[in-house]
């Protein structure tokens, strides 16, 4: 039986001066590059398809497929982009890594962008995240004066070049496409696919994106093998992710488990939920997944399981909800938040997340009425789908998710003539045991 | 080069100082396709400024070769950009739903009181810049404040009034896991790629950030691997 808890990415954070060049080679840091360095790009490629990695980001795309699509023939250069971009509500797995681990990053850069065949790779990091951002301009010119970056890599021949870029604010930015407009010092609005990023991505070259811990993954597959981590998770979700438990549970954190763990073991192990009371509602991973209830505590976190429950593994971010939580409240706000940070590029997404919050606004006002709902509903109905991007269809997640699961709670809004719920209970600095 | 009568070296004499220009430039040569340092020069001239300034525009435009028009339509895009001045601190409060039903909002509109600004609004005194801002990756220590795009985690409306009160009156005031503050115009210049040499402080990893650790350490689970020891114990066995 492989362990509850399996750290790998977070194992060296309690290191002491975790961050620096010196407590990372200690730990045997960087030993994986001249274990890839001595393979083919091609079998590392190969390495990693075998380990049965899925992209971390969010939609679970097998990685070493994608680096497989990259087309060896086309006469411009490889390039791999790094997305730090973390802006999905809830997910807050990749800053923590970024701060307390850059070279297991930066050391994932080096040997992904070998096998993709790469000579400038960038981290596309947001920019609000001033001290993630420093350590990481310092862990790259530690590895730049160590020689595990530029020019003839320790004698392999390999050169490579890493840029840290930080972006200005925009959650679209994430989504790989509009990410790749940011890099290019554009607006960042969605580009049209095909073609892909892996045959004309950045300056329309080939070119592959990854979610950090997707790449971060990469040195310790490399060190201790493909059949290592696939004989993590389940069957169709190898491996171990970062699980981000926030909201109100006694713990909240970041747990490293195999794909497959439930929701149930997880908030055992953060020490249950907080102290009189009880789980109400939960994004498995983030505010574009549909909402789950204490119904799917067993369901096991992988990408088939979750996604035959109804929603999406997303990137792990369980945010929890306890009674005293108004889910109208907490939807309206996830409305808001995809309303300010549409592009404006579609239509369905522009006007229609105008028009979702316009009704849901009304609604938990305790104005309008119950024909509202299949107003959202039908609103819901001309954006999932139509939008140019995953951003429109996001914003419907939590809506219709919500109406399905607590259609009393948006009624009880209409009968009150405004919320019900004391917004002062659900606060981190309630009283122990405050009622609802 | 330096004195020609018009063009680019008149604009630096006008406006942001031939140092900035030359950084300007030299963020544009980091990249394949210098326009990929639009983001980072813009960034680089709130660090001059305080903001983006037609200046800022203008000479972002002149470097890259393209027209004041698009650069504007980039710096409108993102919301880190701003046309008013930002005061010394930028105090971000994070509204977004875990940090507001944490107890952000309350945050916010106790700030709000207390430095009697609106959201965006700068306090007479140009200290403090509020603003709400959407989720910071840092939900596991809600409700969540930014100062200058460094964390203060776990915020109650009292610790934030403190902080900015702190600010305000000079006071040293140091990230929960971080580093020393320091000036938004200092915290643009290293956005903007010319680091400062705060890396090495505060911790590696808040106690969120190590719960997961910390139960693995207590019960003895590993991943049955060792970063160091190649293919020492393999798979734990099959648990699929
Ligand atoms: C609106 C939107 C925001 C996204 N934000 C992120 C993000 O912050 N980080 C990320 O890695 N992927 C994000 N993605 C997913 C990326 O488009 C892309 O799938 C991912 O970076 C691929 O990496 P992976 O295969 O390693 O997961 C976002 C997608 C959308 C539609
Ligand atoms: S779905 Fe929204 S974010 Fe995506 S392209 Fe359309 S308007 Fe832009
Ligand atoms: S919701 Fe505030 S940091 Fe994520």
């Amino acid at each position: 039986m492989t362990d509850t808890l399996t750290p790998v990415l977070t194992d060296n954070w309690d290191a002491d001066r975790a961050w620096t060049l010196a407590s990372y080679e200690e730990r045997g840091g960087y030993a994986a590059l001249d274990k890839a360095f001595a393979m083919t790009p091609d079998a590392v490629i190969d390495t990693v398809k075998d380990s049965g990695l899925r992209g971390r980001g969010g939609a679970g795309f097998p990685t070493g497929m994608k680096w497989g699509f990259i087309p060896q023939d086309n006469p411009r250069p490889k390039y791999l982009v790094v997305n730090a971009d973390e802006s999905e509500p809830g997910t807050c797995k990749d800053i923590p890594l970024m701060m307390a681990s850059p070279h297991t990053l930066v050391e994932g850069v080096i040997v992904s962008s070998y096998a993709i065949r790469a000579n400038t790779a960038f981290i596309y990091v947001r920019g609000e995240v001033l001290h993630v951002i420093r350590r990481l301009q310092r862990a790259v010119q530690e590895a730049y004066l160590a020689g595990h970056l530029g020019k003839n890599i320790h004698g392999s021949g390999y050169d490579l070049d890493l840029i840290v870029h930080a972006g200005a604010g925009a959650y679209i930015c994430g989504e790989e496409t509009a990410l790749l407009e940011g890099l290019e010092g554009r607006r960042g609005q969605p580009r049209l696919r095909p073609p892909f990023p892996a045959v004309a991505g950045l300056y329309a070259s080939p070119t592959v994106i990854n979610n950090v811990e997707s790449i971060a993954s990469v040195p310790s597959i490399i060190t201790n093998g493909a059949a290592w981590f696939a004989g993590m998770g389940t069957e169709k979700s190898n491996g171990f992710g970062i699980f981000s438990l926030s909201g109100h549970v006694t713990n909240p954190g970041q747990y490293e488990a195999p794909l497959g763990i439930t929701l149930r073991e997880l908030i055992d192990l953060a020490g249950g939920m907080r102290e009189g009371h009880e789980l109400k509602f939960w994004t498995p991973g983030g505010s574009s997944t549909p909402l789950l209830t204490p119904e799917h505590l067993d369901v096991p976190l992988d990408f088939e399981s979750v996604g035959a429950a109804g929603s999406m593994l997303g990137t792990r971010a369980l945010q929890l909800f306890d009674e005293t939580t108004c889910v109208v409240r907490a939807v309206l706000r996830w409305t808001e938040f995809y309303k300010h940070e549409s592009c404006g590029k579609c239509t369905p997404c522009r006007e229609g997340t105008w028009w979702l919050t316009q009704t849901m606004a009304r609604l938990e006002k305790g104005q309008g009425d119950e024909g509202d709902l299949d107003l959202l509903l039908d609103q819901c109905d001309n954006i999932l789908g139509r939008s140019f991007c995953a951003l429109g269809d996001g914003a419907t997640s939590p809506i219709s998710s919500s109406i399905q699961h607590f259609r009393d709670e948006y009624l009880a809004h209409l009968t009150h003539g405004g919320c019900p719920f004391d917004p002062a209970a659900s606060t981190a600095f309630a009283p122990v045991g405050a009622p609802a | 080069m330096s004195h020609q009568p018009n063009g680019a070296d008149g604009l630096e004499r006008a406006g942001l100082g031939e140092k900035t220009w030359a950084e300007m430039r030299e963020i544009a040569d980091r990249y394949p396709e210098k326009r990929s340092g639009l983001l980072p020069m813009l960034h680089l001239v709130q660090s001059v400024e305080g903001r983006i300034t037609p200046e800022g525009i203008e000479a972002c435009a002149e470097i890259l070769g393209i027209s004041a028009a698009e650069v504007n339509g980039v710096a409108t895009f993102y919301t880190m950009y701003k046309r008013k001045p930002v005061g010394d601190y930028h105090v971000g409060v994070c509204t977004n739903t875990l940090c507001a039903v944490m107890g952000g909002d309350l945050i916010f509109e106790r700030l709000k009181d207390h430095l009697d600004v609106g959201n965006d609004e700068t306090t007479e005194d140009g200290k403090i810049t509020l603003e709400h801002v959407e989720c910071n990756a840092a939900c596991d220590y809600a409700p969540v404040m930014m100062v200058n795009w460094e964390f203060m985690d776990n915020q109650t409306p009292e610790s934030a009034v403190q902080v900015v009160d702190d600010l305000r009156a000079g006071r040293e005031v140091h990230s929960t896991r971080g580093p020393r503050l320091c000036t938004w115009r200092e915290a643009e210049r290293v956005l903007a790629g010319f680091p400062d040499d705060r890396a090495d402080e505060g911790p590696a990893a808040g106690p969120a950030s190590l719960a997961g650790l910390a139960v693995a350490r207590e019960k003895g689970w590993t991943a049955g691997a060792d970063r160091s020891a190649t293919e020492s114990s393999g798979a734990k066995g099959e648990s699929k």
